[in-house]
């Protein structure tokens, strides 16, 4: 690896002469400074690159007044989400309880998982309109150079299309922070913009522990 | 004629270059390396595609494995002055050594009532408060006195009138600051396995105090459609 020197510097011209004197090598071994000096690089190179915190920013609605009625929504295309520890359960447009007043069906809970068969083809289903949209978008991009404001402001309105897939969250008393943090993460997978983590309903929670029990 | 000799040497390498690059390279990341801040409780946090890094004015309420609740805020004036309020809010005096060491610390998790005593621990003390028995951290529930709804609230409102005087000076050297970089962010910290409950019990606070924007600290792990501005392919 490092130098054994043969010869000083001066020339290789002459030989065998009389200069015996100068036999010692002035060079030094550098292979345990370059092996330490490499150690060093790798670890701070790896530990800086890994260790910067990121964040995921979820905006929350804003609580109502107490005495503001909230406004009747009409849901278009809506799915909740009802987590529970490490499972997920969900049910498509509004909640109906037994024996309601508008004669619909019960709602039932489906269950699906975290994996990439269950809740992301879920969500990438529901939420064509916002994919094919965007696809549509980037394409448009790529061609006019669009600038990024104007970009921004086209997938939030995409994303607030009534076509586009609305997402409620509850969770029970044992669900995780990760199984919470997990489900949001999904849903920025899939560019879903209207994310409402809510409280969970009786009716549901009942449906729930029918469900897990 | 006499045959030409090679001079004969061992085969070597000059690595003076090698080793000043090396080294050069070795002193950049040591100097912008900024280590890991040490945190009176661990906390695993799960992962997300967000590749938003951490902004710089934060206030940041830690939810331990056991739901213990922490809290930090940043800027030195503003700890200062928060320290002082709550401080006043609750009786509780402090000496000039005790609120020196709460400008040094990171995330704390105690009383107002053991605050002082707290501020005269050394860091491994206060490290191995979370294994006393009847530690609470922060008190968070509404049914006492919630504690964490004032560091919140008084801190919010501190940092946002230094985060005001702040970009008013950048605002005289670089016209297009931006008002937005100088406002505090709302983090949270949380285990995963902690309950979603005792993080929700924090959540509320904050949207009590109408700070709906939240933000969660996530590791980073690899986005299944490639970046995550890169468009998303269709099965």
């Amino acid at each position: 690896m490092a130098e054994i020197a043969e010869g000083g510097g001066g020339g290789g011209g002459h030989k065998g002469g009389k200069k015996r004197a100068k036999k010692q090598s002035t060079r030094i071994d550098m292979t345990p400074m370059v092996d330490l000096a490499f150690l060093l690089l790798t670890f701070f190179v790896l530990t800086s690159t890994f260790s910067k915190a990121k964040v995921m920013s979820l905006v929350y609605p804003a609580k109502p007044e107490p005495n503001q009625e909230m406004p009747e929504q009409k849901i278009f295309n809506a799915i909740t989400f009802i987590v529970t520890e490490d499972k997920l359960f969900y049910y498509k447009g509004e909640f109906y309880p037994v024996g309601n007043p508008k004669g619909e069906p019960p709602t039932q809970l489906s269950e699906t998982n975290f994996g990439p068969d269950g809740v992301r083809k879920l969500l990438a289903d529901g939420n064509r309109y916002v994919i094919e949209e965007k696809a549509k978008l980037d394409e448009r991009a790529a061609k006019t150079n669009l600038p990024d404001s104007i970009y921004k402001k086209e997938m939030i309105a995409m994303k607030k299309d009534d076509r586009a897939l609305k997402v409620l969250i509850k969770t029970d008393t044992k669900a995780t922070c990760k199984n919470f943090i997990d489900l949001i993460d999904e849903l920025k997978i899939a560019n879903i913009g209207v994310i409402a983590p809510v409280d969970l309903m009786q009716d549901e929670d009942n449906l729930l522990k029918a469900k897990t029990q | 004629m006499p045959k030409i000799k090679m001079p004969r040497s061992a085969p070597s390498i000059d690595m003076t270059p090698m080793v000043d690059l090396a080294f050069l390279l070795v002193t950049f990341f040591m100097l912008s390396a900024n280590f890991r801040e040490t945190e009176p409780v661990q906390v695993d946090t799960p992962s997300s595609i967000s590749e938003t890094i951490i902004p710089k004015n934060v206030i940041m309420v830690t939810v331990g494995e056991k739901g213990h609740v922490f809290f930090n805020i940043t800027g030195a004036d503003t700890r200062r002055d928060l320290l002082a309020a709550m401080g006043d809010k609750y009786n509780v005096k402090f000496t000039e050594e005790q609120a020196e060491n709460f400008l040094k610390m990171t995330s704390f998790g105690c009383r107002m009532a053991d605050m002082p005593k707290y501020l005269d621990m050394t860091t491994e003390e206060r490290k191995r408060q979370v294994e006393v028995p009847g530690f609470v951290g922060i008190p968070a529930d509404t049914a006492r006195a919630n504690e964490l709804r004032d560091w919140i609230s008084l801190g919010n409102s501190l940092a946002m009138k230094y985060g005001k005087d702040q970009y008013e000076e950048a605002l005289t050297k670089d016209p297009n600051a931006i008002a937005d970089d100088f406002k505090p962010k709302f983090i949270l910290k949380v285990d995963s396995k902690a309950l979603y409950v005792y993080a929700k019990n924090v959540i509320d606070i904050f949207r009590d105090l109408n700070l709906n924007n939240l933000n969660f600290v996530t590791n980073l792990e690899g986005n299944p459609n490639g970046s995550a501005s890169s468009e998303k392919k269709e099965e």
